[in-house]
């Protein structure tokens, strides 16, 4: 089958003042199949909304390329994107932020389809928009209310009807849960559970939780400082963490069980600035495990420890995990 | 666990006053703390949390006013105290770290300044002596060049460099008692747990309590020694950690538990939403919600906090243990 979206080496860089540069994301390849949740996991700094953008083409890529059903959109043309932007929709971490509160809920919802379809008749879209509401539990009574009526939780189902109301195949989902409640944000990862499984969406879901990511995807991404450091099936990177960034993230995760206690493994300092790369390994500023030479002088490349299962790191260590998580048996 | 409470809390009731009606914040509420105890209080958004603690330690403002209960620290009572006592107390009995550590920097003053008057309140020392002792605090927290910082301002800081600031004023007196309103909020998960066992090391190397606020059920369990749950300003729960964790015996806090995403296990969702906080029910606070209502008082009385097992209590009629035959809802 053909990737839905595929990121070939894709860098962005934003020129900022004084003449310094950050470097935002630094050779990213991915890929996403159709009806596939793929995780792009990282903290503050890591590159992983940007990445988000670029997918959607937000973002010009300062070189590589990004193709979405075959068509290469890094190089597309303004007009011919905005005819793809139907097919790939996003929802934002905000609710509140994300709506605009002088519109009322219907006409935020219907807004897509007003730009993508315009031969609709008023009546065909008010049918889509109550349709949309419908797969997102909302009621229809809420079609004309304004956003700051609604809780944290409906705003948020209004972001997600809004995002597939234009029958997309693909949403890039940055941080959708991570402004809500414990018990509204189960609520809505069901949902989108749900929707993912109904319109046979693919996702590239954005977040720093792993516990919503276990939950939610089938493969993980692990960003840190614009690249990819590890990547494969959800629960075989969290088995068998090989990445000494992904060990430690996952060995900082405070599980919700006073019995659960996984190895320390304590980094050091901060993640350095984005406008001054380290030389040689992106983490081996902070990294607990450096042995070998290169680390300081040679940037690693990406190799496949088992299948599907790829790992940017000099670290080659054939020992067990210090800090596998067996999701399962959680 | 302890004979003589360093901090007891007895039906602490706070209520704004909006032009909406009177917000019962804290509604009732009872707990202690004993010496070198961190005790974590959980709960959702406007559960009454914040406001417990702010209560205590004299920051309600105006429209809010705590209107009866207690707070008694060590012998004295903080609820009314004059507020030129409360501040003597505040500092060197109690510490205070709050969530968001540059409003609680000052941001003209350089931080050697804020030392300087932090200490000056409760002690006469010298400047060398405020010098040398802020010095050695910034390293206790793992400040890599303190006398940069000290010299600083606090915009020159990172997220977690500030906080590790805050947290340094905040206990450099010695306090038996530092109250923290979600201090890693906001914070890289790497960076909350450097944090959170720096807190834990500072505590236990000065023997000092904490009341954590949070509403993060991994920190609690990682860090905590006993859990208040709190709904609708209330005391839900309380008890040692592993006993909640372990065996709730509240359905909301079984209810949120069972929210955290975890791979292969259908998550909890929470019908309904959260009582007016204007017009509470008269029975029990989590009526509406409740897989578990069968006793004809749920309706019409607050259950009042009952002990299950040694130091584990619980409001609620329903008991998990006691009533085998009532199915535990999924």
């Amino acid at each position: 089958m053909m990737a839905l979206v595929e990121l070939h080496n894709v860098e962005k860089r934003f020129p900022v003042r004084g003449g310094k540069t950050v470097h935002a994301v630094n050779g990213v390849s991915l890929s996403i199949e159709p009806s596939e949740t793929v995780a792009l996991i990282g903290e503050s700094g890591s590159g992983k909304s940007t990445l988000g953008r670029l997918v959607l083409g937000l973002h010009q890529p300062s070189s590589g390329q990004i193709t979405f059903d075959g068509h290469d959109i890094s190089t597309m043309p303004a007009a011919e994107l905005r005819t793809l932007r139907s097919q790939m929709t996003v929802v934002f971490q905000e609710p509140d932020e994300s709506l605009n509160p002088r519109m009322s809920i219907g006409s935020i919802i219907e807004e897509p389809l007003v730009i993508h379809e315009p031969a609709l008749t008023p009546g065909e879209r008010k049918a889509r928009v109550v349709d949309a509401l419908e797969h997102v539990t909302l009621t229809e009574d809420l079609y004309y209310r304004y956003p700051h009526q609604l809780s944290g939780g409906q705003q948020q189902r209004v972001g997600i009807a809004r995002a597939i109301v234009s029958r997309p195949k693909f949403i890039v989902l940055d941080e959708p849960t991570s402004s809500l409640d414990l018990s509204v944000r189960s609520a809505i990862l069901k949902l989108l559970a749900r929707l993912q499984s109904e319109l046979h969406l693919a996702y590239l879901f954005i977040s720093h939780d792993i516990h919503t990511v276990s939950y939610v995807s089938d493969r993980i991404a692990v960003m840190y400082l614009g690249q990819v450091m590890e990547m494969g099936p959800t629960a075989e990177v969290f088995a068998n963490p090989r990445h000494p960034y992904t060990m430690a993230l996952l060995s900082a995760t405070l599980w919700p069980d006073p019995e659960v206690r996984p190895a320390q493994i304590r980094l050091t300092g901060e993640i350095p600035r984005p406008t001054e790369l380290p030389a040689g390994c992106l983490f081996h500023t902070r990294c607990p495990y450096q042995d070998d030479p290169r680390c300081e002088t040679e940037r690693p490349v990406l190799r496949e420890v088992a299948p599907g299962h790829w790992v940017r790191t000099f670290y080659d260590r054939d020992e067990p995990a210090v800090v596998g998580i067996d999701l399962l048996g959680l | 666990m302890a004979t003589e409470a360093l901090l007891a809390v007895e039906d602490l009731r706070t209520e704004f006053f909006t032009s909406r009606g009177i917000v019962k914040a804290v509604n009732g509420v009872s707990f202690s703390v004993a010496r070198g105890e961190l005790v974590g209080i959980v709960g959702e958004t406007g559960c009454g949390k914040s406001a417990t603690i702010r209560s205590i330690i004299g920051l309600v403002r105006p429209p809010g006013r705590v209107v009866a209960g207690s707070a008694r620290f060590e012998s004295a009572e903080l609820i009314r105290m004059p507020r030129r006592k409360l501040r003597a107390i505040r500092g060197s009995g109690i510490g205070f770290v709050p969530q968001n550590p540059f409003g609680a920097l000052n941001p003209i003053l350089s931080i050697e300044r804020q030392f300087r008057n932090v200490i000056r309140a409760h002690e006469s020392i010298s400047r060398p002596e405020v010098r040398t002792r802020a010095l050695q605090m910034l390293t206790d927290v793992g400040i890599p060049d303190p006398e940069r910082v000290l010299r600083g301002h606090a915009h020159e800081l990172s997220g977690g460099m500030a906080q590790r600031t805050v947290i340094a004023l905040s206990m450099i007196l010695g306090p038996r008692l530092v109250i923290a309103d979600e201090p890693t909020t906001g914070l890289d998960v790497t960076v909350q747990r450097q944090i959170l066992d720096l807190i834990r090391d500072l505590l236990e190397r000065e023997h000092s309590a904490m009341l954590l606020v949070t509403h993060d059920l991994g920190v609690v369990a990682q860090y905590c020694h006993r859990v208040i749950v709190m709904y609708a300003g209330k005391v839900v729960e309380s008890g040692p950690v592993t006993k909640v964790f372990k065996t709730p015996a509240h359905s909301y806090t079984k209810a949120l538990l069972g929210a955290i995403p975890r791979p292969g296990v259908d998550l909890v969702t929470i019908s309904g939403t959260v009582p007016d906080p204007i017009n509470y029910p008269v029975g029990c606070p989590f009526y509406d919600r409740c897989p578990h209502r069968s006793d004809p008082r749920c309706e019409t009385e607050s259950p009042p906090l009952t002990e299950v097992s040694e130091g584990h209590f619980a409001a609620s009629y329903y008991h998990p243990t006691r009533d085998q035959s009532i199915n535990v809802g999924t």
